[in-house]
């Protein structure tokens, strides 16, 4: 049951207690020379020590993460952590999935559970303040919207008054809802159910009115509906859900390799790289992609990687345009406004320099 | 027994008593003294650290959150609540929720189990037979998967739109049973009754219980009235045979002895058990999450997530949990007392 797992995660941040005196040291400022490279930083030591990244994914949102019939993981969550492998062990494979339910996620984090969280979470400022977790990228932009049956003739939200909505616990869709019905004086009625699968369940079999959860969500659950055309999206978003991965707040090394590996896949299409031509990249002429695949400045180590982590984030994960093409084109969901700034989209990243 | 022990008075100590180690009542006091200290040390130990760890990670801690304004709406219970309410209040839907789907249950099992214990005891073969099947196919099962059953048969109910209408204002569809309800005026005859009517997506006014409810209120019941029949079965069995015969004799019917002779017997047997039975229908009605009611363990759920406060939203369920399951068990021991001394000293 999920409950109980949530239950001992719970407990694992007491029993960390264990470990007296431990996470003070964590969290004291470290004294470090200019230019060295350093490595102290217990996560990344761990996670060599260890042999694998522990990722913290969903329990199934096509294109974001979600086993294969081989059981195999996939989607652009998936890839923001084997490009985390790819750079600090050198293979994109040495990653150990952790599904979790949305109530799950924060808990698992701060309790040690999983070194990364990357399960499309909306970041917000009591997630960044108040949970003791960063979020040091942003891997997709998605908004609130609302899936409905053609049948209801619902065209907008507004037509939604006094309808049954479903949704998911601990979701900022929840409270997202509230708010807008509220802002325009409508009601509406709640039906909360924890998973993914049975509150889809509830909604296909006409429990709801409409499922409300963010809108690629809402694509790949109109994907899996026994008639997909019988169902579709509204067009209003109704708020901003930026999505990235979190990382606890007290390993400031490790929230950069986090950081700079969300960057390299997105800076990676940027400079035209992909993963068929990064091996031509080393005889390029361009500074840029020099200094990416670590021929000159040492990026790298300024990391505690080696010099190559870039190139292999690229040659074995892809760019982000590669990424999107893989899991989210086949969903039939736009690109929309997760383009590169240069193609009208809000993908700015800072450069590798 | 010691002959003339009783009503003796113990032999006097010439001198007062001593505390010497020697003694095995003073040794017996200390080391219960030495578990509790260690007991109270380890906890204390653990309750410091989280907070120190908890800091250090830069996570919030404190109850703090519990006046914040939740945020979210909860399906319409027995308090009013709207997104601006507090998350006290949301928990206070919540436990209410918890609370009034226990006590019905309880009340249904109680009566379905009395029923069924019966019944298994029955001479005719097709209603002990009937009795047994249901006790075994309900207690041989997961609870979990039969409230997802009961859920699933809620939704398999006719739309609103073709409502089934069995008498005038009570419409029951897959969105739910909805009755006519009493409102209130000013002027003569001060009461009303509002009747449920179709608009837009679903009924409105009147009073409704949701499928949720219903499907949890039917699994809860269903499953725990399995094991009370069986108990109760076995409380019948551990009265004499000779009771009923005596009873028979004495030319009561197989109904009043039962309901005078044989059950008040049976009773004492029966108390003790039904209350573990109790208690575990109220704690698994936190099942409700994988269905969608709003019950004190969903509604903590949400609060956990939506602020992150792990520690504190747990340590509030369980304080909760753990009060209302004391005071039920603590009422269930009154009971059984009181039943003890009606039943004199068999």
């Amino acid at each position: 049951m999920t409950m109980t797992r949530l239950w001992i995660l719970s407990f694992a941040i007491a029993a960390a207690a264990c470990s007296a005196g431990e996470p003070r040291d964590q969290s004291a400022p470290r004294i470090r020379t200019a230019g060295q490279p350093s490595t102290a930083t217990p996560t990344l030591d761990s996670v060599r020590a260890r042999g694998f990244v522990r990722c913290g994914v969903s329990t199934g949102i096509a294109g974001f993460s979600t086993q294969d019939t081989q059981g195999q993981w996939q989607g652009i969550d998936v890839d923001v952590c084997r490009a985390i492998a790819a750079a600090v062990l050198g293979d994109a494979g040495k990653v150990r999935y952790t599904p979790l339910t949305a109530a799950q996620r924060f808990t698992a984090l701060q309790s040690g559970e999983i070194d990364v969280l990357s399960r499309n979470t909306t970041v917000t400022f009591q997630r960044d303040v108040q949970l003791g977790i960063e979020f040091p990228a942003i891997n997709w932009y998605d908004g609130t919207g609302f899936i409905v049956r053609k049948a209801s003739k619902v065209q907008s939200v507004k037509d939604l008054n006094g309808a049954t909505i479903c949704m998911q616990p601990g979701t900022t869709t929840e409270t997202d809802v509230a708010d807008y019905f509220r802002k325009q004086h409508l009601t509406f009625m709640p039906v909360v159910i924890e998973r993914l699968e049975e509150v889809t369940n509830a909604y296909f079999a006409g429990r709801c009115d409409a499922f409300s959860q963010d809108r690629s969500t809402l694509a790949s659950v109109r994907a899996r509906a026994p008639n997909p055309t019988d169902h579709m999206v509204l067009s209003d978003v109704i708020s901003k859900a930026p999505f990235g991965p979190g990382v606890m707040s007290n390993d400031p090394r490790w929230i950069e390799i986090v950081r700079w590996s969300v960057y390299a896949l997105i800076d990676a299409e940027e400079l035209g790289l992909s993963s068929k031509t990064i091996d031509r990249a080393f005889e390029s002429d361009d500074p840029d992609v020099r200094r990416f695949v670590g021929k000159t400045d040492g990026f790298g180590a300024m990391l505690g990687l080696d010099p190559q982590w870039a190139f292999r984030i690229v040659k074995q994960v892809g760019s982000y345009a590669e990424s999107l093409e893989r899991n989210i084109a086949p969903l039939g969901i736009d690109r929309g406004i997760n383009r590169l700034w240069k193609d009208g989209g809000v993908l700015y990243v800072p450069a590798l320099r | 027994m010691i002959p003339y022990a009783h009503g003796t008075a113990p032999p006097m100590r010439t001198t007062p008593r001593r505390v010497s180690w020697t003694d095995p009542r003073v040794r017996a006091i200390a080391w219960q003294l030495a578990v509790v200290a260690a007991l109270i040390a380890v906890i204390a130990t653990v309750a410091l650290q989280t907070a120190i760890n908890l800091r250090a990670r830069g996570i919030a801690s404190g109850f703090d959150f519990l006046t914040r304004p939740a945020g979210f709406e909860i399906a319409r219970g027995l308090l009013p609540f709207s997104s601006r309410d507090s998350y006290t209040r949301a928990l206070l839907v919540g436990l209410l929720n918890t609370v009034r789907v226990s006590l019905l249950g309880i009340a249904i099992a109680t009566s379905l189990g009395l029923l069924i214990g019966v019944a298994r005891l029955s001479g005719i073969w097709i209603v002990s037979t009937v009795a047994r099947v249901y006790v075994e196919v309900t207690r041989n099962t997961p609870l979990l998967l039969q409230l997802l059953f009961w859920y699933t048969v809620t939704q398999a109910l006719p739309a609103p739109s073709d409502a089934l209408n069995p008498l005038p204002g009570v419409y029951l569809c897959f969105r739910g049973l909805f009755l006519p309800a009493p409102i209130w005026h000013d002027g003569f005859p001060w009461i009303d009754l509002e009747q449920p009517t179709l608009v837009g997506f679903g009924f409105q006014g009147g009073t409704s219980v949701s499928p949720e409810f219903a499907a949890l209120l039917v699994g809860l019941s269903t499953y725990t009235a399995a094991f009370i029949g069986e108990t109760v079965r076995a409380g019948i069995l551990a009265v004499g045979r000779g009771q009923a015969e005596a009873a028979a004799a004495l030319g009561l019917s197989r109904l009043h002895a039962l309901r005078f002779v044989v059950l008040p017997q049976a009773l004492r047997v029966i108390v003790p058990p039904t209350t573990s039975q109790y208690l575990n229908l109220f704690k698994n009605s936190s099942l409700a999450v994988a269905i969608g009611f709003p019950d004190l363990m969903s509604i903590t759920n949400t609060t956990l997530n939506q602020t992150g406060q792990a520690i504190e939203a747990i340590a509030l369920a369980m304080i909760v949990y753990l009060g209302i399951s004391l005071s039920l068990s603590a009422g269930m021991n009154l009971y059984n007392r009181a039943t003890l001394r009606r039943g004199g000293t068999a």
